[in-house]
């Protein structure tokens, strides 16, 4: 036993040495504006004292992220300084992107995947090698991973890490513990929110509903330690009276429905369609007023405006996301089991992406991980994993728009394609075909004729917007592509999260 | 083995996991990325290795930003510019638009073919880039993404195809068993680290001669004499370097048809397909005796001197005692060096006339181009490329060996990649080659050699010799990235690494050679290695 677990440790480490050097090969890649942002922040938690850190506005770039996000910056500052001053000074160093610079935030995207790591390894400790070697890949090697967070730059592997670490307690049945780590890693990203009410009901149902004097023992002991979570974090900003600023800061509201890139959710299809429409009853000699600021224009509006359709307000999202949520609410209240929570987790995220106010389509990967988890569970599991990572990871293309990066990002998906397709048609092998002794082996693990014509659309989908456009429009319409890449991965992400509510209610 | 806890659940869930039979034979760590066969392993492995290569082309280029003359990738560049401005009679003739002086075509015709049509390719997109005289250090941005592609798609075009007949040609006796076996093979030779830094870092072609040279080593393996004498001569004539294998292919091919009915007519036959190929790919040139000694005098730089920079070999490392250049003129060098450069091939070539097997003819291509790197006139540090491919074709079969020579060929080219600021790049590619050789599950077959002074793990002090060599050049590293050398020696730390580097090579290529004559031993069972092949 001791053996075993030695090779399957060593096995794991394996496969993030191998992502560790593409990392470090990706350093000199184009780096998105989130690359100033984390330097700006490392600025503001290295210069200035507590009480001014979400006041400072020396750079465009404001911190907006939950405090301990900041203390992160802020350890990660102690070492920034030691590598170069200037890239914690507040005013030298708006904009500065020398080596230094690069490969120290580059190097701490890297080191902060070993949280990623460990909350792998703790996904998959007990599992059978083949499911456990198929995780590692689907997870330590996913392309999105690489594309946003050692290509664009961001953290998620990070902050992924610590979901994952939750998940992985609260599948062991601890709890507590598991309850404890979705606390801190809301104090991380608020973003991670919108799977709270799934761990509110679990952790009611699973946790605390036990007997009356058990179940309020143990509902105040959960309680206490969110609470102490949440003082942990906000505290400070509590005793100082900046709760108000905080708050404000994280969420900003005044910012449009969508982001700049569409996220391919399902307000494509109401902007389309409010389009659509629009055009439809001007031609039919109705009298529809053009609102002010264009979707189309691709600018990140300050309202919502719709020519026909009704006004979406950041509450009108919140509902549609919680009555999205709710069938698997009521599933988990009625069937708290654990071996379910990564696939209501995952549920949940998927709800949040394509309800959510503002969602960037960097968030798939919210939901894309941990249905990673999931996809070593059955043969259907399987077969939805291959075909929405594709859809996901693809929806990140146009986060990579240098020429330089092109080679990088589609070899990344035709390598997890066929790392997936390797990975799951041995896991359901077909041993009765395998008893003939046919020469090749045979797998159950097939894509039905719906699905793989789908996938190639996205071939067909690329081809017009990367070659076909630039060559017959030139510069004219510069935001169809985007367009049309959004919708047909709205389509993808739409079936997959009909598929996973049907699952959930069987 | 541990019970595993039931799952809990109830039966109307459905999360019910298909439980796999035991099979007889144990299913080995990479049997789910193994399981469809070599050519699929293969596809994984190639996207893989064009990854890394793509994110290696985000790293600086020889030369890169550095007027006058830039480097080898403006001497690339170049080369486009004339070939697709000029008429192909001019390409290697001095002239108005032709300054020889400024990064003259000094490769064969297929090297300038190759530019052709890659200048045709950039000319589409980027006319600026290739354009006669203006384009001179042509650096924009396109011009160089343009450029980089043009290595990738030779690569994948090219030595990937080539890779896969060699692996599917060697391994096609392998049982199902061996599948990670090859596929670690497969990523031996793809993920080769030398060759990424020096063709998608540094910036060359070496992909396209190593292709051919692989294709060519490939239908050997296969018997395909006529398709090896094809594919030979393009690599010759694409790279003149290529020579390096000349020897082992010569003598190969020669002991098979001495052993034939009609030892003449098999010799006369692979002489003509090397004599059509050639006439066919020079033949702008075979028109005038002028014309072809021009190109051959730019194939030939015997102006420049018996080593280039600090290349581990024997001319270079022993000048720090022996200075060759004062005590012979060039000329007599030439031919001491090619007199050595034939005797230190020569045990290899004796045994493949006298005993020719396709284990012993690999042996022999890898001893054969350690000779040329060693002692023949005028090598650079890049030449290593060539003895390490041949060592990567055989890397099952010196699996120990093959790690320390990848260490230190990598090591011999340190100060040329630092210079290219591919620092990062190296030590990447260092590690992920590490990790990659040391894959969890691979348990190489170890060669087991008969008790000898020349087996290694029988020289006393074998492991002590090793471990300091190791640890020598960590300390040397270390050195030239963070001390400057005293002024009196400003090539000191290059020279250490010379010195340590020739070292370890000298005792490579004489365990080698000799393991390549113990395949003789079994005189007359030539075709029992044939069929175990």
């Amino acid at each position: 036993m001791d053996h075993r677990e030695k090779s399957d440790r060593r096995l794991l480490l394996w496969f993030f040495a191998v992502a560790t050097a593409v990392k470090l090969l990706l350093i000199p890649s184009s780096r998105s504006t989130d690359f100033e942002v984390h330097r700006n922040w490392l600025a503001i938690t290295n210069s200035l004292p507590l009480t001014k850190w979400y006041f400072d506005e020396t750079s465009q770039w404001t911190l907006d992220y939950p405090p301990f996000f900041a203390y992160f910056e802020r350890f990660l500052s102690i070492f920034a300084r030691l590598v170069d001053p200037r890239i914690v000074d507040l005013q030298s160093g708006l904009d500065y992107n020398a080596e230094s610079v690069i490969y120290f935030q580059r190097i701490s995207v890297i080191v902060s995947d070993l949280c990623l790591l460990y909350g792998v390894y703790r996904l998959t400790r007990k599992l059978e090698p083949l499911k456990r070697n198929l995780i590692c890949a689907l997870v330590i090697w996913s392309p999105g991973l690489l594309i946003v967070d050692h290509i664009h730059f961001q953290y998620n592997g990070f902050l992924l890490g610590w979901l994952l670490l939750s998940i992985s307690f609260l599948q062991e049945g601890r709890d507590l513990l598991g309850g404890f780590l979705f606390a801190v890693l809301l104090c991380f990203k608020h973003l991670f929110a919108v799977t709270a009410p799934v761990y509110f009901v679990y952790l009611l149902r699973h946790y605390c509903w036990s007997g009356l004097v058990t179940g309020f023992r143990r509902l105040v002991t959960i309680g206490a330690v969110v609470v102490a979570v949440f003082a942990a974090a906000y505290g400070p900003f509590i005793y100082h009276g900046q709760i108000q600023q905080v708050i404000s800061r994280m969420f900003p509201f005044g910012r449009g429905l969508c982001h700049a890139y569409w996220a391919p959710n399902f307000w494509v299809f109401y902007i389309i369609l409010d389009k659509g429409l629009a055009v439809l009853l001007r031609k039919l000699g109705y009298e529809i007023q053009i609102p002010s600021a264009s979707f189309t224009g691709g600018l990140v509006g300050d309202s919502s405006p719709f020519a026909v359709l009704p006004q979406i307000t950041p509450l009108t999202t919140f509902a549609m996301v919680l009555l999205a949520i709710s069938p698997c609410l009521i599933k988990a209240w009625k069937k708290p089991h654990s071996g379910l929570v990564a696939r209501w987790v995952a549920y949940a995220y998927t709800c949040g992406f394509l309800f959510g106010w503002h969602v960037h389509e960097k968030a798939s990967l919210h939901f894309t991980i941990p249905l990673a988890i999931v996809a070593v569970q059955s043969l259907e599991d399987a077969k939805h994993y291959f075909l929405v990572s594709i859809v996901s990871c693809y929806s990140l293309y146009p986060l990579l728009y240098e020429p330089q990066e092109y080679p990088i990002k589609v070899l990344l998906l035709l390598l997890h394609s066929v790392v997936m397709w390797l990975g799951f048609a041995a896991q359901y092998t077909d041993y009765k075909a395998q008893k003939k002794e046919t020469s090749e082996i045979k797998s159950k693990f097939r894509i039905g004729c719906f699905e793989k014509s789908y996938l190639m659309g996205l071939i067909i989908v690329e081809i017009v917007s990367q070659f076909l456009h630039p060559y017959f429009l030139g510069d004219k319409l510069p935001f169809l592509p985007l367009m049309l890449i959004s919708t047909y991965c709205t389509v993808g992400i739409m079936y997959s999260w009909i598929w996973q509510l049907r699952k959930i209610l069987t | 083995m541990p019970k595993k806890k039931p799952a809990k659940h109830s039966g109307e869930d459905d999360i019910t996991i298909p439980v796999s039979p035991q099979t007889g034979s144990s299913i080995d760590t990479w049997w789910w990325l193994t399981h469809k066969g070599t050519t699929t392993s293969f596809l994984c492995i190639s996207l893989f290795a064009l990854l890394i290569r793509s994110a290696v082309t985000m790293y600086p280029y020889s030369g890169a930003g550095i007027p006058p003359k830039f480097g080898d990738f403006e001497a690339q560049r170049h080369w486009m510019e004339i070939t697709t401005n000029l008429p192909v009679i001019d390409w290697y003739r001095n002239g108005t638009y032709n300054d020889l002086t400024y990064w003259g075509l000094d490769y064969p015709p297929l090297t300038a073919y190759q530019s052709y049509i890659h200048g045709i390719f950039l000319r589409f997109f980027n006319p600026e880039s290739v354009a006669l005289l203006s384009s001179r250090g042509h650096e924009s941005y396109l011009g160089k993404l343009l450029m980089r592609w043009t290595v990738l798609s030779s690569d994948a075009f090219i030595f990937f195809p080539a890779a896969l007949f060699f692996v599917l040609v060697y391994h096609r006796n392998r049982t199902r068993g061996g599948k990670s076996e090859v596929a670690w093979h497969i990523a031996m030779i793809l993920l080769n680290p030398c060759l990424i830094l020096i063709d998608h870092g540094h910036f060359q072609y070496n992909c396209i001669s190593l292709g051919l040279t692989v294709g060519a080593i490939a239908a050997v393996l296969c018997e395909s004499e006529v398709l090896t004498c094809v594919l030979f001569s393009l690599a010759l004539s694409h790279k003149q370097m290529s020579a390096y294998f000349a020897p082992a292919f010569f003598s190969h091919l020669l002991g098979k048809c001495l052993r034939r009915k009609s030892p003449i007519l098999s010799v006369i036959k692979l002489g003509i397909a090397v004599i059509v190929t050639f006439v066919i790919f020079w033949w702008p040139y075979v028109h005038s005796l002028d014309d072809f000694l021009m190109v051959l005098s730019r194939l030939a730089p015997f102006e420049r001197g018996i080593y280039e920079d600090y290349v581990a070999n024997f001319w270079c490392t022993t000048s720090i005692l022996i200075k060759w250049k004062n005590l012979f003129t060039t000329q007599s060098l030439k031919s001491i060096s090619l007199a050595a450069t034939i005797l230190a091939s020569l045990p290899s070539m004796v045994q493949q006339i006298l005993s020719p097997s396709n284990e012993g003819f690999l042996y022999g291509l890898l001893n054969s181009s350690m000779a040329f790197y060693l002692f023949s006139f005028q090598v650079h540090e890049k030449s290593i490329l060539m003895p390490f491919l041949s060592a990567t074709l055989l890397a099952l079969k010196l699996p120990d060996h093959f790690s320390h020579l990848t260490y230190y060929a990598l090591f011999s080219m340190f100060p040329l990649l630092c210079r290219d600021k591919l620092l990062i790049p190296y030590l990447t590619l260092s590690f992920l080659f590490t990790v990659i050789y040391h894959s969890p599950g691979n348990h190489h077959a170890i060669q087991k050699t008969d008790v000898s002074f020349f087996s290694f793990k029988n020289f006393p002090g074998y492991v002590f010799l090793l471990r300091t060599h190791f640890f020598i050049s960590v300390v040397l590293h270390v050195l030239y990235l963070t001390i400057k050398p005293p002024q009196k020696y400003p090539f000191l730390f290059e020279a250490l690494i010379m010195i340590l580097c020739f070292s370890y090579f000298i005792m490579f290529a004489f365990y080698t050679n000799y393991t390549q004559w113990t395949l003789s031993s079994h005189f007359g069972s030539s075709d029992k290695e044939k069929k175990q092949i």
